[in-house]
């Protein structure tokens, strides 16, 4: 048998950063929800509680950045320089709210300074990864295997709501993470900031949800005709599932289920998008397998993952366990 | 003038900032790892607290520069796509994988044990931790590895073929790894890192030496360093050498630049110093031993050396840059060899500790390795010129279609942004190492303490030892 190589590529390179958004999603999370808690006491905990998993949780997105280079240079060589600034963006964002995990155990005077850096970085890393997003959705023109748009042309209202969808719905994320680490003051704080995070994120997702399908002719024809909105709309169902156990989890206060909810939210809205991209791999312009390095390369790296995502999920695994269940507020780790 | 409003230029001098901020880091954590692994080793071995200390002290410098290691690092990884988009799409097939690679066997294995190695020595227990600690020294190793065999496949090529896209498309998966010029690079490389990382420790060492000679952490941080600048540096000195000939069988046009060769000749004389003026196709002031160059370069008294007019014009690699890079580099190596053997006469006296101009010798050494890997870089990537892949893709062909104000933009920003950083995090991590490891505990070598008084507290490991790991 065939195997589809460029196929199963799409699907690792699609689920890397499904993972990647899972992940640092809520560490992003609490970057932007950080300035709202009150307290240097209850920052530190937040802090901590994120603190050994964030840095695997952003490897995802250089899997997803390294990754597409190796399998789709073609992609990559399109998608990035279309981006260009909101990507240069986020890669500021993200320098200021790494280094600030140590930074700030490393200053007295400075420590408020490296508080702002985390939230300032990680919102502005969080904005950016949504514009970004709404531009890819919107389209990248390609003609001979360079981008020929404008520098600008990332830069529409869509993307600007993709954006504040995407920066509103880590904060979910978040403080979801931080109902389910944390006790007392912090995690009433957090169960207080899930419902209105939630709320938003769902008002978001149905504004993007409405203006999308009339982007592209594509996108109607995947969502309102008839065979395909049939399959496609088993999403949208699923997702009022999610809330309402987002809902009932919060309302009985337990840990890990607003957690989880949230989590799966996010997945369905992944799916969605990819519902809509398929079988593109640059959105109108490049398909997945025109994309697609030569089956040697998808070849040669597919051995290698098969065998080392497995190991890498098994470790990334532990070290959750390790640092599993709630925070606690007076093992100082630093 | 028209230079600076050139996007090529621009996108080179951006390429150019980003990747030598961020070796910085990956030099000096390569070689930590694998010091902390020793440590760690060391105290699950001997049993020795000592150990455990300096573990802990250099645990929390690593945690800084690792950091930093890896923002520098996600803007490395997407700025091939951005501002190098038709290198990105023609090398993508051959070099893509490889970086796959270092993500799937590198980045990973460092950051998914990371956490456990900083946080989790409590939680975990010594055994398991010390298997987080081998991981994390393993993983950037194996980082090193990869982007080493990316790096030598740009100098010298091997096993690729074209495809109708004009992609270059992989043929051998070896000789693409282990192109010629890569098992050279690599050794170079390590060593490079592991020497970095003595001349800090023995830095930090001897600045405490020369403020408490009986730190005993400071006794072992110095001794280990100048162990190893004993040791490597001469190994170094000879990869280095066994890596410039290599240079000579695949990239002779480099040599030529670095040595200041225009014309070739036979008994080359070396140039020790001069301006070579790639204009006038001449090194100009030049100070010069007879016979010298023939000698290192071909080993042979008459041998001939070609001179870059052997080659077009427009395939010279500007020349003053790699010539006085190189030079640094080489200058810097005998340094630490010398400082090395000093330390080794000394420690046959039994003076290694009190010796003040070595000790002062160390610290002015510390930055030594930094400089080395900066100015080694240099003369190969610069010396690689005007190629991105040697001899197959230009540099100027291989930019994405760039705007000068975009690229021009985003050169600024990063600017700033990294001097601020950095800057803040260098000021950090050297107040970090002006703690003195052994702080209120430097009494505990020599013979001033006798066993009978020694407070139950401080022989009970399970007091000695938490207070440590808390205070990481």
């Amino acid at each position: 048998m065939e195997l589809d190589l460029p196929l199963i590529w799409a699907a690792i390179i699609a689920v890397a950063v499904l993972a990647y958004v899972m992940l640092d999603g809520f560490d992003l999370g609490i970057g932007i929800l950080f300035p709202m808690i009150r307290g240097e006491q209850n920052r530190d905990v937040a802090m901590n509680s994120v603190a050994p998993v964030w840095d695997g949780n952003e490897t995802w997105l250089v899997l997803g950045g390294g990754g597409l280079f190796a399998v789709f240079p073609l992609a990559y060589a399109t998608i990035l320089p279309a981006l260009y600034a909101p990507l240069i963006a986020m890669l500021i964002g993200l320098i200021f709210r790494g280094v600030s995990f140590e930074f700030r155990w490393r200053t007295q005077r400075g420590k408020h300074l490296w508080d702002w850096g985390f939230a300032g970085g990680s919102i502005l890393a969080a904005f950016s990864q949504g514009v970004a997003l709404g531009a890819l959705v919107q389209g990248i023109e390609v003609v001979d295997r360079a981008y020929v748009g404008g520098w600008w042309d990332w830069l529409t209202p869509f993307s600007i709501l993709t954006g504040i969808a995407l920066l509103v719905g880590y904060v979910l994320l978040g403080a979801t993470w931080l109902f389910m680490k944390t006790e007392g003051e912090l995690r009433a704080f957090a169960g207080e900031l899930v419902w209105s995070s939630g709320l938003s994120t769902l008002v978001l997702i149905g504004m993007v949800s409405i203006v999308t399908p009339f982007l592209h002719p594509d996108y109607l024809d995947r969502w309102f005709v008839w065979p395909n909105a049939g399959y496609s709309m088993i999403v949208p169902l699923l997702i009022l599932i999610a809330v309402w156990l987002l809902y009932r989890g919060l309302k009985n206060g337990r840990d890990a289920q607003p957690f989880l909810a949230a989590q799966s939210l996010f997945v369905l809205c992944y799916a969605g998008i990819g519902i809509s991209f398929y079988p593109y791999m640059v959105p109108h312009s490049v398909t997945i397998r025109d994309a697609a390095a030569p089956d040697e390369s998808l070849y040669f790296l597919l051995v290698g993952a098969v065998v080392l995502v497995p190991i890498i999920l098994i470790y990334t695994a532990h070290a959750y366990w390790v640092f599993r269940g709630k925070v606690d507020p007076d093992q100082g780790y630093h | 003038m028209s230079d600076i409003l050139d996007p090529v230029f621009l996108a080179r001098l951006q390429f150019a900032f980003t990747v030598s901020a961020h070796i910085i880091f990956p030099a000096f954590t390569i070689g930590l790892g694998s010091y902390l692994a020793v440590l760690e080793g060391l105290w699950l071995l001997t049993k020795d607290d000592a150990y455990l200390r300096v573990f802990s002290y250099w645990k929390t410098i690593f945690a800084v520069v690792f950091g930093m290691g890896v923002v520098s690092g996600i803007v490395m990884s997407y700025q091939f796509g951005t501002n190098w988009s038709v290198f990105s799409d023609k090398t993508g097939p051959v070099l893509g994988p490889l970086m796959g690679y270092e993500v799937l066997t590198a980045f990973f294995l460092e950051a998914g044990f990371l956490g456990v190695m900083l946080f989790g020595l409590k939680r975990v227990g010594p055994k398991l931790h010390f298997f987080a600690t081998l991981m994390v020294a393993f993983g950037t190793l194996f980082s090193a590895f990869w982007i080493l065999a990316v790096n030598s496949w740009m100098q010298t090529p091997a096993g690729y073929g074209m495809n109708e896209v004009g992609q270059y498309v992989p043929e051998d998966w070896w000789a693409v790894i282990f192109n010629p010029s890569f098992p050279y690079r690599f050794v170079h490389m390590v060593l490079a890192a592991y020497l970095t990382t003595a001349f800090v420790v023995g830095g930090v060492g001897a600045w405490h030496l020369l403020r408490n000679a009986r730190d005993r952490s400071a006794r072992i941080m110095f001794s280990m360093a100048m162990w190893m600048a004993l040791i490597v540096a001469p190994l170094q000195i000879f990869a280095g050498d066994q890596h410039g000939l290599n240079t000579l069988e695949h990239q002779p046009a480099k040599i030529a630049a670095i040595e200041g060769h225009y014309d070739t000749l036979k008994g080359v004389p070396l140039i020790l110093f001069g301006w070579p003026d790639n204009a006038a196709a001449e090194t100009l002031y030049k100070i010069e031993v007879p016979h010298l160059a023939s000698l290192i370069l071909t080993h042979s008294w008459d041998g001939e050396v070609k001179g870059l007019k052997a080659w077009p014009r427009e395939d010279w690699p500007p020349s003053p840059v790699v010539f006085w890079s190189f030079r640094i580099m080489v200058a810097l190596g005998f340094a630490m060899a010398a400082v090395g053997l000093w330390s080794g006469l000394q420690r046959l006296r039994r003076r290694l500790f009190e010796s003040p101009w070595l000790l002062r010798a160390a610290v002015l050494m510390a930055p030594s390795g930094f400089l080395a890997v900066l100015a080694g870089w240099v003369t190969t990537e610069v010396g690689r010129q005007p190629w991105t892949v040697y001899g197959l893709l230009r540099t100027v062909d291989s930019v994405s279609p760039l705007a000068a104000p975009a690229v021009g933009s985003s050169l600024v920003a990063f600017f700033l942004v990294y001097l601020a950083v950095f800057g803040a995090g260098t000021v950090y991590v050297l107040r970090l190492m002006s703690k003195a490891p052994d702080s209120g505990i430097d009494d505990n070598i020599g013979p001033t303490r006798t066993a009978g008084i020694t407070p139950a507290a401080a022989i009970n490991p399970a007091r000695t030892i938490y207070p440590l790991q808390d205070g990481r």
